[in-house]
Order: structure tokens, then C-alpha cells, then sequence
């Protein structure tokens, strides 16, 4: 008889392996969360990580990388460092935000759209393919300019041009399950519609959410990224990575590489984060599509 | 080919109220949420000087009126004048800045295809091997890049430490050829100016690189999950038994038939094209669209940025139109 010896070392082992990725494709999706947690949490515990006060002239102007000031100074003498470490906090709330926004409004009407059809439908899918087919930043780059700076106005200029991908998804998926046999049932036994779109159509709309969010902040990380590359982001002293990048790229003639290089890093590795992200739940999710 | 002309005339109509919507959005955003005279004259303007400029503008009209009056214009092809510098039309403000643009799209367009399918026949041939999963990521890292980061970073590469390449800018100063069709490279040839040409190409090759590279890895996707499942059909396998080269089955048989999707999605993304065609722009001091409507921004140029958002809006209409119809010409089995 073998004998069943207990060992919580393999048992451990063995359930670290069960949650590792075993695929290509399960990398990335751990490899963006990792990216995406630890900007969130540089941008959480930003005044214990950052050595200088970000909007501060710490040291000389344009110092380049050296022992003080690891990735040197700026043209107003700031740490470039610390300017990244607090940018993060801009990025993430703009980010959170303007996807919050453009999550709720296009889940919204596009529930409400493909439930209630007709003459209210037409109008707001003609409404939302109009923007969807624009060039996304450049309606951006308009409503950034005439709302003005400042958090909530820059996250409602992204938000605008991305409600439609929601909307869109969520209505096609209320249009085939509003025809699906559970509604039909539902509706026999007497379910109001309130209780039919909130409570059988959103809980089966809502789980393909995840991707296309996923995604969807890393678009808006860009188009964040240019609106203040643009200088239509925040105002002037708050650090962020577009607004530095554009600052830095005065200095380019004169071989000063530091105050553009980091800040656009920054951004790129954000970016790729939330695809890489994206890119992994959709594998994971939809095995179907897995070649 | 009947059925295809009621299709067009029926796009052509569809299109007019997509280009109403965009249009009464910025309208609005403009009217609303922006104020254009203090946004010019800044906030303590003599009362005069206000009442001036709302007249110019027609601001104190209701905003129906405005509206409609505005589209009226329009449709007579009158975008109205510039508010600033000689108060130009603003047609001709974007037919000046039209070609610039125009021309990197081109050759960025040209770019991004040809690296796009390149990777994307690789990877699709490598399945599940490294050079497969390395261009896949390709295809992830490209799409996340902040165009003006790796425009700046090439600059420093080529431009500034290798000094081989102009930084910004679209040709040398003075050497502008006689314009043709707007297009540098294009106009060069044909005047057989050959020091135009190769400043022109010199100024060219940073900015639709960096644009290129950018939507490159959409193609890399496209091209690869296309690709991988046309390999997969019998027409495919009965290729392989007759014997053919594995290259003439891969690239006449694989890849012309993967081309369809494809060319669909090229339509798609044409609006990704012309925003990262803005960004590209204005890191490199391009002289086209994007720096004209950036410029606009800052000086609260309304007009101008109506007119360019019009004729933005216009153009993606129309190159999603041409697509379709291209689409349902070559493919004989697509009927609307």
C-alpha cells in the first residue's frame, strides 16, 4: 500500500501552479497586471516613493542622470524622477475616470437602446456611429480645447469619444438576448421590463465587458497622453507624463534626451499594460479564439 | 451591377446624417460649452469689441438660426473665414495644409503595409513558434506606442546624434518645388527637380516611419489571423496536392484570399490613421491638417476648427464608401 504522506510544501507548490499561466497568452495578461498594479500603487504611495516635491526646483537646470537626481532634472530644475512617480497619479484618475464615465453611459443607453428599439434606437445608433467613426482624438482635442483643463473635463473629452464602443457591444448583445428563450419565459410570467433589462439582459452583457474595457484604457491612456502632449490636459505645474514629454522636446536639438525620454517611457509601458491585459482576458475567455 | 448602384446611392444618402450628427456635436460643443469671443478677446474685452466680434460670427443670432444658417453655407460649399491673420477662407486654409497631410498618410499607409504583412505572412506561417509569438507581440507593442514618444525618440536616433536626417519640417528651405499636386515627392518628379526630391523624401522618411511602425501591428494581427485560417481551407490543401511551391501557395492562394478582411479593416482604420497622421505632425512640425487645427485650438480659430472637423468628417465618409465599394467589386460574392 503507498502511503499518503502530507507535505504542505507540494501543496503549496501545487496550487501556485494552478494559478501560474501556462500559455504564451497567460503571460501577458499577468505581465500587464503586474505593469497596471504597480503604477496603480506608485501612483497611491507617490509622496513616500518620490525623494523631491515634484513642482519644486530642487537642483540646477537640466542636470543630466546622476547620483541626486537619478533620471536628472527638468528645464525648471525639477526632478524628473519624482515629476514620474506623482504623474502616475494624473494618468490613473484621468484613465479611471474617463473609462468610468464612458462605461456607464454607453452600457446604459446601449441597454436601453436595443431594449426599447424603434424610433429612440435609430436615433442613438446614428448618434454614436457618427462618433465612433470619427477620428477619436481630434473630437477630443476639440472638446479638451472648449472645455478647458482640469481632471473631470479632460476624463469627459475622452470619455465622449469612447462611449460608443460600449454602446455599440452592448446594444448587439441586447438584441440577440432579447429574442433568447429566458427573456421569452420571463416575460411570460409577467416580469416587468425593468426587471427584464436590469435583471436578465445586464448580468449576461455585463461579463463581455472586461475586454473591451481593458482595451478601451489603454486608448484612453493615449489619448490622455496627446491631449496633454497638446497642452489641453491638466494645468501647468501638475506632473504629467504628455504635458512633460512636450517640454522636454524643446531640448532635443541640444543632445538633452532625459526630460523626453522617461516621461513618453511612462506612458508606453501604461499603454501596453492595459492591451497586454486586454489581449490575455480575451484568450483566456474566449478559448475559441485561441490559434 | 444594378444592385451595386442602389447600394452606393444608398450610402451615399446614409452618409448625409452622419455628417449632420458630427456636425451639430462640435456646433454645440463650440456654442455651449466653449465662449469664442472671450476665448479670443480674453476676459476684459471693451463691450464694443464683443459686440463686434459676435456679429462676425453671427453669435448673436439664436443658435438655431446660427445652425441653420451655418449649413446653408455648407452646402453651398462656404465654410465661412478664418477669424485670425488676413481672415482667409478657410477652404483655402485647408486645401494649403491638405496635401502636406496627404502625403505622409500615403507613404505611412505604404509603410505600415508592407511591414504589416510581412510579419503578419511570417508569424502565420511560424504558428505557435518564436517568430510567431515575437511578431504577435509586435503587433501589441506597436498599437500602445505614444506616437510623439517614438517620434521623438527617432529624432534623437537619426536626427540629432547620427545627424543623418531633418528633424523636422517637410522640405529645405527655398527649395520647394513648382506645385503640381501638393504632393513634394510627387511634384519633384514630375519637374524633374532632383534636389527637391531627395530633401523632400529626406523630410519624409521620420515622420511616416514613425506613423508606419504605429499601424503596422493592426496589419500584423489582421494579416496573421486571416492568413492562418485561409491556410486551413481545401482549397489550400488541394493546392498543396497538385504540387504547387509551398511560396505560391502562401502568397497566391493564402494571402489573396486573406486579403479580403484585410482590405476591409484598411477602411476601418483609415480614422486611426488620420489621428495618428495629427500626432505624427506635430512632433515633427509637419505643415499639414494637424498642426493647422492645432494652431486653430490655440488661437481660437472657430471657424477654421469647424471647417476642419467638416472636412475631416467628409473624408472618413468618403474613404468608407470607397472601401465598401471596392469591397463589393472585387469580391463577386458580396451582393447588398
Amino acid at each position: 500500500m503507498v502511503q499518503v504522506k502530507y507535505s504542505p510544501s507540494k501543496f503549496i507548490v501545487s496550487k501556485l501552479k494552478s494559478i501560474c499561466p501556462r500559455k504564451g497568452t497567460e503571460y501577458f495578461a499577468l505581465i500587464g497586471f503586474i505593469i497596471i498594479l504597480s503604477i496603480i500603487l506608485m501612483a497611491i504611495f507617490a509622496p513616500f516613493i518620490a525623494p523631491y516635491n515634484p513642482i519644486k526646483k530642487v537642483g540646477g537646470i537640466l542636470e543630466e542622470p546622476n547620483g541626486r537626481f537619478i533620471l536628472g532634472t527638468d528645464g525648471l530644475g525639477r526632478d524628473i524622477f519624482s515629476r514620474i512617480i506623482f504623474g502616475a497619479r494624473t494618468a490613473i484618475s484621468v484613465t479611471f475616470l474617463a473609462v468610468i464615465i464612458s462605461l456607464s453611459f454607453g452600457v446604459l443607453l446601449g441597454l436601453l437602446s436595443g431594449y426599447i428599439g424603434g424610433k429612440f434606437d435609430s436615433i442613438f445608433s446614428l448618434v454614436m456611429d457618427a462618433i465612433y467613426s470619427f477620428p477619436g482624438l481630434i473630437l477630443a482635442i476639440v472638446l479638451a480645447a472648449m472645455l478647458g483643463p482640469g481632471i473631470l473635463n479632460t476624463a469627459i473629452a475622452i470619455a465622449v469619444i469612447y462611449t460608443p464602443t460600449y454602446f455599440r457591444m452592448v446594444r448587439g448583445l441586447v438584441l440577440s438576448l432579447k429574442e433568447s428563450l429566458f427573456v421569452e419565459a420571463a416575460r411570460a410570467i409577467g416580469a416587468k421590463d425593468r426587471t427584464i433589462v436590469f435583471k436578465y439582459i445586464f448580468p449576461n452583457v455585463i461579463s463581455s465587458v472586461p475586454i473591451v474595457l481593458s482595451l478601451n484604457a489603454a486608448d484612453a491612456v493615449l489619448t490622455l497622453a496627446a491631449l496633454s502632449f497638446l497642452g489641453l490636459g491638466l494645468p501647468a505645474p501638475t506632473p504629467d507624463w504628455g504635458f512633460d514629454l512636450k517640454a522636454g522636446h524643446a531640448y532635443l536639438a541640444s543632445k538633452i534626451w532625459w526630460p523626453s525620454t522617461f516621461p513618453g517611457l511612462m506612458i508606453v509601458i501604461l499603454t501596453l499594460g492595459f492591451s497586454l491585459l486586454g489581449e490575455g482576458i480575451n484568450e483566456i475567455l474566449t478559448p475559441e479564439l485561441r490559434r | 451591377m444594378a444592385s451595386l448602384k442602389v447600394y452606393i446611392v444608398r450610402r451615399v444618402l446614409l452618409a448625409i446624417p452622419m455628417i449632420f450628427i458630427l456636425l451639430s456635436i462640435v456646433f454645440l460643443i463650440m456654442r455651449v460649452a466653449g465662449d469664442p469671443v472671450s476665448a479670443i478677446l480674453g476676459g476684459h474685452a471693451p463691450q464694443e469689441q464683443i459686440e463686434q466680434i459676435k456679429q462676425q460670427l453671427g453669435l448673436n443670432k439664436p443658435i438655431i438660426f446660427q445652425f441653420f444658417g451655418y449649413i446653408g453655407q455648407l452646402l453651398r460649399g462656404n465654410l465661412g473665414r478664418s477669424l485670425i491673420w488676413g481672415q482667409r477662407p478657410v477652404v483655402n486654409e485647408i486645401w494649403d495644409h491638405f496635401p502636406a497631410t496627404l502625403e505622409l498618410s500615403i507613404s505611412s499607409f505604404l509603410i505600415s503595409i508592407i511591414i504589416g504583412i510581412f510579419t503578419g505572412t511570417v508569424a502565420a506561417t511560424h504558428r505557435n513558434r518564436f517568430l510567431d509569438h515575437t511578431f504577435r507581440l509586435y503587433g501589441i507593442i506597436t498599437y500602445g506606442l505614444f506616437i510623439p514618444w517614438i517620434g521623438i525618440m527617432l529624432q534623437l536616433l537619426f536626427g540629432v546624434y547620427l545627424g543623418l536626417l531633418p528633424i523636422g519640417g517637410r522640405i529645405g528651405t527655398l527649395m520647394e518645388p513648382k506645385s503640381i499636386t501638393g504632393l513634394y515627392v510627387l511634384d519633384s518628379l514630375l519637374t524633374l527637380n532632383f534636389d527637391s526630391l531627395v530633401s523632400a523624401i529626406k523630410h519624409l522618411i521620420l515622420p511616416s516611419v514613425t506613423l508606419g511602425v504605429y499601424l503596422s501591428g493592426i496589419y500584423t494581427r489582421l494579416t496573421r489571423t486571416h492568413l492562418m485560417e485561409t491556410l486551413e481551407k481545401d482549397f489550400i490543401k488541394a493546392a498543396r496536392a497538385r504540387g504547387l511551391s509551398e511560396r505560391a501557395v502562401i502568397y497566391k492562394h493564402g494571402l489573396k484570399n486573406a486579403f479580403i478582411p484585410i482590405l476591409t479593416m484598411m477602411g476601418l482604420q483609415f480614422a486611426l490613421l488620420l489621428v495618428g497622421a495629427v500626432l505624427t505632425e506635430i512632433t515633427f512640425s509637419w505643415p499639414g491638417m494637424g498642426t493647422l487645427l492645432f494652431e486653430r485650438i490655440t488661437y481660437r480659430d472657430f471657424t477654421t476648427v469647424q471647417g476642419i472637423i467638416v472636412f475631416f468628417a467628409l473624408i472618413v465618409v468618403t474613404v468608407n464608401l470607397l472601401v465598401d465599394i471596392i469591397y463589393a467589386y472585387i469580391d463577386p460574392r458580396i451582393r447588398y
